[in-house]
């Protein structure tokens, strides 16, 4: 009687607070969206729940602006995040991999100094960061905002946290048994076991790459290698050439729309992984 | 690739030990403009496209821009490469100081050969220390005679300590006092400028005006930030004299303090704006606020207050403001090292020092125009009327003001002082810490801005 | 003796799988660093655009930082942390618990998921402007407070202490509650469903099942969402910097670490910068170190375990044969 009475209340509860955070979520979105249809001078009269007719008008002063290649903007974010997201989940697999299969020399200090540098700031290292590329001839491209992804110590630990739970090491002597190589046992056997916490961490990096600002800006020099975080706040500045707040309000979607497709493509693909979990017992 | 490392590492050194090193006017420009040979690329820096424009209007060796605005070609065939980067954050003198940092090293296409640079922060390139913009002079332009039509304090704010004037500009920013015509005739009975004119004259009268129009129900300014530059630009000495690295607070700053303090309690500003460029800022110069008048130049009324105004054209007005003041301006920089001295020269002469030029910026970007003979014809030409104020000609009061501004002696230090000082005494205005408290906000945020700074010196 | 033989055999490929990683942080991380560790024992800045050292001076920039309001920013930054991640971390276990209860079917799942992760694609900075321009005093938030007759006069939000720091952990909370939520049902839907299975048959409710079951067995999983949320507050900068304009208004009360780093960068500080640096690794560190002692404690749980699970299979394996 009783246990059955309480999961009805309990997933009405569910329900109202699920409702109220979704609320609370989208209201943000919601008025970001409103105000992009709108004009400046629509804006300025103050806030409205109906959407305004002009966003085509903001749209075209966005696409139409050449000082501002919004566009090329998004295609070289794409690059960046693509290719990020890419490298630095399947590497941090492989290094996640290499310490948890493998017994070797210095295994443990190895596994111990990426702890240690677990939870190193970025921001750290930036000024000399900036000295090395200038050094090695990277300044103003798109390389240094792709390549030390490489090295990601949250990914990597998140990725080890899954290979623990998830895979069994007689999967892979058994694969050796079969005669697989040491590659191809990674790649035919472990990735695939992987999807999951890789699709997870994938959608992270690329969204953490698409939003960085603080190394781009200080990396990133011409207007065709500009990312789309550098180009919004170049909008952003209180600067009296740009003063059209219904086209920043457009430019903001325009930056958050390309990046929603992709997750939308994505969180199906995930948590079908997550369901079916990476080893069946 | 090593080479590269090595040779940067070099550099490095040298710049640093150069510019460390020797003080006093270096001859490393003049050997450059001496070869007489002209490069194919004139790199010039700058945080937007403004100065892009007024260069394809009137230049007239501009051939064409790419679709995308980087770059301009000449007519001889020479690229311009523009190189924008935002005033965002100090990005724009971020990558302008790293690049000026490896200008001897450069390839010659790859040297700046021209760099523009605000008000506010003129003075650390002008620097005679640092030479990093040349004087006029070393590129063959007489200041006295080629010159000689531009407003006197802007030739002054483009000079180092010695007096050698190391920039130029096309625009001179006058501010005036703009005001709403609607609630001038609810409270004076008239939108009259010369009125309201006498009505503003001074501060003294204006805080028995502000009385009048409280009582009304509005208000005179938007903010405290709004008063500031009318103070902050008549300090008689600078906030850090040459060579020393102690910060001295005039009592103008102190003045502006405590007035702004007085009229905010008194309901003279409106309590919710809070300083400049935010939307609370934005939406009192909209037709639903109390705020009766703006203190702006002529490019603040075209960019500012024109796009904010939700009204029909005709509903502002200007006249004089309470005292003379600048606010803006960019100025051009000829940059040690340029292998292209001669087009520099010309771009600088033609886009500073041509009235035909500079009366036809005026005309088409409204930029109130660095030549004193152009701008009181203006004042007197009908075709210079503003439809945005109602058919008044706004040159007839920026004129004079251009005429009697009193520019402030400059530092290398303005930028962070006038930024530091607004934003420490806000908390203060708004009751959120005591005076004392302010005042040492401000003191830790110098510091941390400017690490050469040891003291910081409050009028008594 | 056997296993051993093996292990040695392949131990080359161990070290080819994390060379990459290696290579890429010693190249783009360490040298880095450690030319800001070196800086940090310079006076070294620019003043306008001439630069003033190298001078060695020994500690002097970090007995200056102590001197300095660094600790309050370190105050700042805690409270700014836990304002957001409290709440976080309890609605994200609560979620991740609700949609893996398969007794409760809510429906719409898909959906929930979708929208609440939502706020974490949009940029820091971004979002920060738009509660800037929301949560203004003429903003539409006060309008709607207003017109709905809630409040007479509008509230000035960033006017005060508790308004800009509420902000900042609202904000901080929307943006990561649903990455932690996706994040915690990945690991609950990782155990295996035969321990519920099992748990149901005892009879266990909904509450003791969480207790007892889900929060044990999803202990790594949320000793590294506690983790990235360190480093995540550690490098909080874009939303307090955006909305406070820089400067940690009012009174910077609302000044993190890294905003404080940053104005030093901005004015080239570097040797002031390199000291602070080394402070935040400090920091950093001994943080690092009580977290890595827990989930360590549970690893040696899970290598036990997961060697018992694994022996049993070839028991298992052994006997089909």
């Amino acid at each position: 009687m009783k246990s059955q009475k309480t999961p009805r209340l309990r997933t009405i509860v569910a329900y109202l607070v699920l409702i109220l955070l979704s609320f609370l979520c989208l209201f943000f979105f919601y008025i970001l969206i409103i105000n992009a249809t709108r004009s400046h001078a629509d804006l300025q009269k103050g806030f409205s729940a109906l959407p305004g007719g002009y966003l085509l008008e903001n749209l075209k002063n966005v696409a139409n602006d050449g000082s501002f290649p919004m566009f090329k903007g998004i295609v070289n974010s794409l690059i960046v995040s693509i290719s990020t997201a890419a490298l630095c989940t399947y590497f941090s697999s492989l290094t996640a991999y290499g310490l948890y299969a493998y017994n070797f020399k210095g295994k443990k200090i190895a596994f111990t100094f990426i702890m240690a540098i677990l939870v190193m700031p970025t921001q750290v290292t930036a000024m000399g960061f900036l000295r090395l590329i200038t050094n090695m001839g990277m300044y103003d491209s798109l390389l240094p905002l792709i390549i030390p992804s490489i090295a990601s110590p949250a990914v990597f630990y998140f990725m080890y946290s899954y290979l623990q739970s998830s895979l069994p090491l007689s999967l892979v002597e058994a694969a050796r048994i079969d005669g697989s190589g040491e590659f191809m046992t990674f790649n035919r056997i472990v990735l695939p076991i992987m999807k999951p916490a890789i699709a997870v961490q994938a959608i992270f990096t690329f969204v953490g790459a698409w939003n960085n600002y603080f190394v781009p800006a200080l990396v990133i020099q011409s207007k065709d290698k500009m990312t789309v975080p550098i180009l919004i706040a170049t909008l952003r500045g209180a600067d009296y050439m740009n003063f059209d707040m219904g086209k920043i309000y457009t430019m903001i979607m325009v930056a958050i729309v390309p990046i929603i497709i992709v997750y939308l493509f994505l969180s199906k693909y995930i948590i079908a992984g997550i369901t079916l979990g990476g080893v069946k017992e | 690739m090593r080479k590269k490392v090595i040779a940067s590492l070099l550099t490095a050194t040298a710049v640093v030990g150069m510019l460390a090193g020797c003080g006093g006017s270096s001859d490393s420009g003049s050997d450059t403009a001496a070869s007489g040979e002209e490069g194919k690329v004139i790199n010039i820096y700058s945080w937007n496209d403004e100065f892009r424009t007024r260069l394809e209007a009137i230049y007239p060796e501009v051939e064409s821009t790419s679709d995308d605005g980087t770059v301009t070609t000449l007519k001889d065939g020479t690229e311009i490469h523009w190189i924008i980067n935002p005033n965002q954050d100090g990005v724009y003198q971020q990558k302008l100081d790293e690049a000026l940092l490896n200008q001897a090293d450069a390839a010659a296409d790859d040297k700046i050969d021209i760099f523009l640079s605000e008000t506010d922060y003129v003075y650390k390139y002008t620097d005679a220390d640092a030479d990093v913009a040349m004087p006029l002079e070393d590129l063959g332009i007489d200041p006295d005679t080629d010159l000689a039509d531009q407003y006197e304090f802007t030739k002054t704010t483009a000079s180092d300590q010695n007096g050698v004037q190391r920039g130029s500009t096309w625009q001179c920013c006058p501010g005036l006092l703009v005001y709403r015509r609607d609630i001038a005739k609810d409270v004076f009975g008239t939108d009259d400028p010369a009125t309201v004119g006498e009505k503003v004259k001074d501060w003294d009268t204006l805080a028995a005006t502000a009385e009048e129009l409280k009582a009304k129900g509005y208000y005179t300014f938007a903010s405290y930030a709004d008063t500031f530059r009318l103070y902050g630009n008549s300090i008689d000495e600078p906030w850090v004299e040459s060579g020393e690295t102690v910060i001295n607070i005039n009592q103008n700053i102190m003045d502006w303090v405590d007035d702004s303090k007085e009229w905010l309690d008194a309901g003279y500003f409106d309590k919710t704006v809070k300083g400049q460029w935010n939307d609370d800022w934005n939406k009192s110069m909209s037709s639903s606020s109390k705020v009766f008048a703006f203190l702006l130049p002529a490019w603040g009324i075209d960019f500012t207050l024109s796009p904010n105004w939700d009204g029909e054209d005709g509903a502002w007005a200007v006249t004089n403001p309470p005292q003379e003041y600048n606010w803006g301006g960019s100025y051009i920089h000829a940059c040690t090292g340029t292998d292209n001295p001669e087009h520099v020269k010309d771009i600088i002469l033609s886009l500073t020092a041509d009235k035909d030029n500079l009366i036809k910026i005026s005309k088409d970007y409204l930029d109130f125009t660095n030549t004193v003979s152009g701008m009181q014809e203006a004042a007197k030409d009908p075709e210079f009327a503003s439809e945005f104020l109602g058919g008044q000609n706004p040159y007839e009061y920026f004129a004079p003001v251009a005429e009697n501004i009193q520019i402030a002696p400059l530092s290398a230090y303005d930028q962070g002082c006038v930024e530091l000082i607004q934003n420490s005494f806000s908390d203060y205005f708004q009751g959120n810490v005591d005076y004392d408290k302010a005042k040492s906000n401000f003191e830790t945020a110098i510091i941390e801005r400017y690490p050469d700074i040891t003291e910081v010196a409050w009028p008594e | 003796m056997k296993k051993k033989s093996k292990s040695v055999s392949y131990a080359k490929w161990g070290y080819v799988f994390i060379i990459p990683f290696f290579l890429c942080y010693f190249i783009f991380s360490l040298i880095p660093l450690v030319d800001t560790v070196r800086y940090s024992f310079f006076e070294y800045y620019r003043s306008g655009i001439k630069e003033i050292g190298p001078n060695f001076i020994g500690m002097e920039n970090y007995v200056s930082l102590l001197q300095s309001d660094m600790l309050d920013y370190t105050g700042n930054t805690i409270i700014l942390w836990v304002i957001g991640f409290i709440p976080q971390i309890v609605i994200a276990l609560l979620l991740a618990n609700w949609f893996t209860d398969i007794r409760m079917k809510i429906r719409g799942k898909q959906f929930f998921k979708v929208v609440i992760y939502l706020p974490n694609l949009i940029m820091a900075s971004a979002f920060a402007m738009l509660f800037f321009a929301l949560f203004s005093t003429n903003g539409p938030i006060n309008s709607i407070l207003t017109s709905a007759d809630l409040i007479e006069k509008p509230i000035d939000f960033m006017g005060t202490v508790f308004g800009t720091r509420s902000l900042i952990g609202l904000m901080n909370f929307l943006m990561w509650f649903g990455n932690t939520t996706i994040m915690l049902m990945a690991a609950i839907m990782g155990i295996s469903p035969d321990v519920f299975e099992a748990c149901e048959l005892d009879g266990c409710t909904g509450i003791k099942r969480f207790f007892y079951i889900t929060l044990p067995l999803i202990r790594p999983i949320l000793a590294y969402t506690l983790i990235t949320s360190i480093i995540g507050g550690l490098q909080m900068f874009d939303v307090p910097q955006i909305l406070t304009n820089g400067q940690g208004n009012p009174d910077r009360t609302s000044m993190t670490l890294i905003m404080f780093l940053n104005s030093h960068l901005k004015s080239k500080n570097y040797g002031m910068a390199g000291a602070l640096s080394v402070y935040l690794f400090i920091v950093s560190g001994i943080l690092c170190f009580f977290v890595y002692r827990m989930t360590n404690g549970n690893e040696e749980e899970a290598a036990k375990k997961a060697a018992r699970k694994a022996a049993k299979k070839q028991a298992k394996k052994g006997g089909v044969r």
